[in-house]
């Protein structure tokens, strides 16, 4: 760790968590509120890293386009039924620097199926860009670079 | 692979059914009376562990057809393993044009990128010269696999395991201790490299659309697309292009599930609701298509409407999702036309393996890669022009959220999919049903209805042996 105070890793750590635990207990509608108005979230397959700008396959880049992201998974998009359990580690500061900070993490997410079953879905690195907004710690840019770049069936949920 | 004993199956021949007739349910009698011609199931001979040859009934009974007319299906099409092992040699390996690569991801010479026709690996190459190439990534000695990486530059394609090596055309060019050294025989005098070097595939091209072929009478490329593919292929490459990236989803379903869906604007407003819910959905959207005189492939375009949100249509099947939404975020839906012809969305489906889209200024081919018969890949390669400036180069990533595995428009067509595969484990003889639009409708005209589906089977039908 960087000059981190403990009690900014322990808010970054926070809002890594809760982020994983609203999306797993389908609060799909909070989910733009960790973010920045103009933040950035994107998932990119990793192997489209070598090419720059990186072709992501789930792209907003303001909370308003997150909120409509929502909206067409509520009202519009078909998609497997599944629980998602998503499980953020090595969380670890890289840089900090005026109330910013650059954090990279290590996400699982497991999908289970109506009939109990559950597989893997998911592994890969988040690269985020955390501020501190007045004490309130919020996502500036969040992205999932998937390893597992060949998505089994479909991407509904955010990663 | 399936065991070698049964392997046998795979050929018409021409053993008797042996499944009673009296003990099955009436559906498995109707099948059983359809392929009964010519084309009764196969004894299979197994060896029991004493040694005893036995014959026993057949575990691969002949393979049901389509109906004539292509509007009833088995779905044991879509199940069998020894139905997908035959659409390897029939289909794949068939006179037909696979799709591997585009050349804007080889530009230099010596690039390669590995790719698959059918479930076979392949190398697309081009040579110092600029010539394009395709060989089987299965080392000729031993049968390695070659090359392991997706793509890169390389002079030559070396197996890590005898350092056997190739060149950017598939010839081998080296091999060590070939003379023998102390203590090693090497080979014979009159080994001859030339006998040695990788499976090569015939490759063609159209407009950096790149296609290979493993079957020596295939027609050449032109005609085998044929007029209305080729016009839509010269309408999306008219330009040099430039890959951006590429999207993969896995999904468990049958390969030929992916093909029909590309083939039927029946489900469309249907199954994917994005565009109605947001009120994206008009009703002076025009359609036209066409296909090749032997309604193989298919190609349709939508056009009419402009890019812009407006009010909401109530058309019939769509009720559930129109709403009073409207997009947040607008920005999403911010481009400028490609072309000047009106077209928002063009979907091209070339048999077997391609699909290449413009949805709106989304550019990309979609590579349908079987590997099982419940089982396949799609490999998205998503692409712009070069002469795209930086704001255009992000309106396409941005929009890249339309389509792939997370679309917001295409998200639903694998989850049809799997749908379906879950659901046709048993009952094989039982059939899908494809009327809609009528039977007698004339493919050209027919761009609601299911005819393109029709015409697919029966082409795949024909080259299976199955009429």
């Amino acid at each position: 760790m960087t000059d981190t105070t403990s009690q900014a890793y322990d808010a970054i750590r926070a809002l890594e968590y809760r982020y994983a635990r609203l999306l797993d207990e389908d609060r799909l509608e909070e989910w733009p509120k960790l973010f920045v108005e103009r933040g950035v979230y994107k998932v990119i397959p990793r192997e489209n890293l070598a090419r720059q700008p990186a072709l992501p396959i789930f792209f907003c880049d303001s909370r308003a386009m997150m909120v409509d992201r929502v909206k067409s998974l509520r009202e519009a998009n078909v998609y497997n039924l599944h629980y998602s359990r998503h499980v953020v580690s090595n969380i670890e500061v890289l840089s900090a620097r005026d109330d910013t900070f650059e954090v990279a993490a290590c996400y699982t997410v497991y999908q289970t199926d109506l009939e109990g079953q559950t597989r893997l879905f998911s592994v890969g690195q988040y690269r985020d860009v955390i501020s501190n907004g007045a004490g309130e710690f919020r996502f500036r840019e969040k992205i999932a670079v998937c390893d597992t770049f060949n998505i089994p069936n479909l991407l509904a949920i955010p990663l | 692979m399936l065991p070698s004993p049964w392997a046998a199956n795979f050929a018409a021949s021409a053993g008797p059914c042996l499944w009673k007739q009296q003990s099955r349910p009436d559906f498995l009698r109707k099948a059983a009376s359809r392929c009964a011609a010519g084309k009764a199931a196969g004894l299979a001979l197994l060896i029991n562990a004493a040694g005893n040859r036995a014959k026993v009934m057949s575990m691969f009974p002949a393979i049901a057809s389509p109906s004539r007319d292509g509007s009833r299906v088995p779905f044991e099409l879509f199940t069998r393993a020894d139905v997908f092992s035959r659409e390897q040699e029939m289909i794949f390996r068939g006179p037909v044009w696979n799709y591997v690569a585009l050349e804007a991801e080889l530009p230099e010479p010596c690039d390669f990128k590995t790719s698959f026709v059918g479930d076979t690996p392949i190398v697309v190459s081009r040579a110092e010269d600029g010539s394009l190439h395709a060989f089987v990534n299965r080392c000729a000695h031993r049968g390695a696999t070659v090359q392991r990486q997706a793509c890169g530059n390389a002079r030559q394609h070396r197996c890590v395991y005898h350092q056997w090596a190739y060149n950017a055309r598939g010839e081998l060019v080296g091999v060590p201790y070939r003379r023998g050294v102390p203590g090693m025989g090497g080979y014979a005098a009159d080994f001859d490299p030339k006998a040695h070097g990788l499976a090569r595939l015939r490759v063609a091209s159209h407009k950096g659309v790149i296609f290979a072929s493993f079957s020596p009478d295939t027609a050449p490329l032109k005609d085998y697309l044929d007029e209305p593919l080729i016009a839509a292929l010269d309408r999306l490459f008219s330009r040099p292009v430039k890959v951006l990236g590429h999207m993969r989803q896995r999904v468990r379903g049958n390969w030929k599930l992916y093909s029909e869906n590309t083939r039927d604007p029946y489900h469309a407003a249907l199954l994917h609701g994005f565009h109605a819910t947001f009120g994206l959905y008009r009703t002076n959207q025009k359609r036209k298509g066409g296909s090749d005189r032997a309604r193989a492939h298919s190609t349709g375009v939508t056009f009419g409407d402009d890019w812009r949100q407006a009010s909401q249509s109530g058309n019939i099947g769509q009720d559930k999702f129109v709403t009073n939404y409207s997009l947040a975020d607008p920005s999403l839906l911010e481009g400028r036309p490609d072309f000047n012809d009106g077209v928002t969305v063009s979907i091209t489906s070339i048999f077997p393996c391609l699909v290449v889209q413009q949805i709106m200024n989304t550019l990309a081919t979609r590579h349908i890669r079987p590997k099982a018969a419940d089982e396949f890949e799609l490999y998205w390669t998503y692409f712009g022009y070069q002469d795209d400036d930086e704001r255009m180069t992000a309106c396409r990533l941005k929009q890249a959220n339309l389509v792939g595995p997370a679309g917001l428009i295409s998200m639903e067509d694998s989850e049809a999919i799997e749908l379906i595969q879950r659901a046709i484990v048993r009952d094989g003889r039982e059939d899908s049903f494809l009327e809609f639009g009528g039977l007698h409708a004339d493919l050209d005209q027919d761009r609601q209805g299911e005819a393109t589906i029709r015409a697919f089977w029966r082409y795949y039908a024909g080259l299976m042996g199955l009429t």
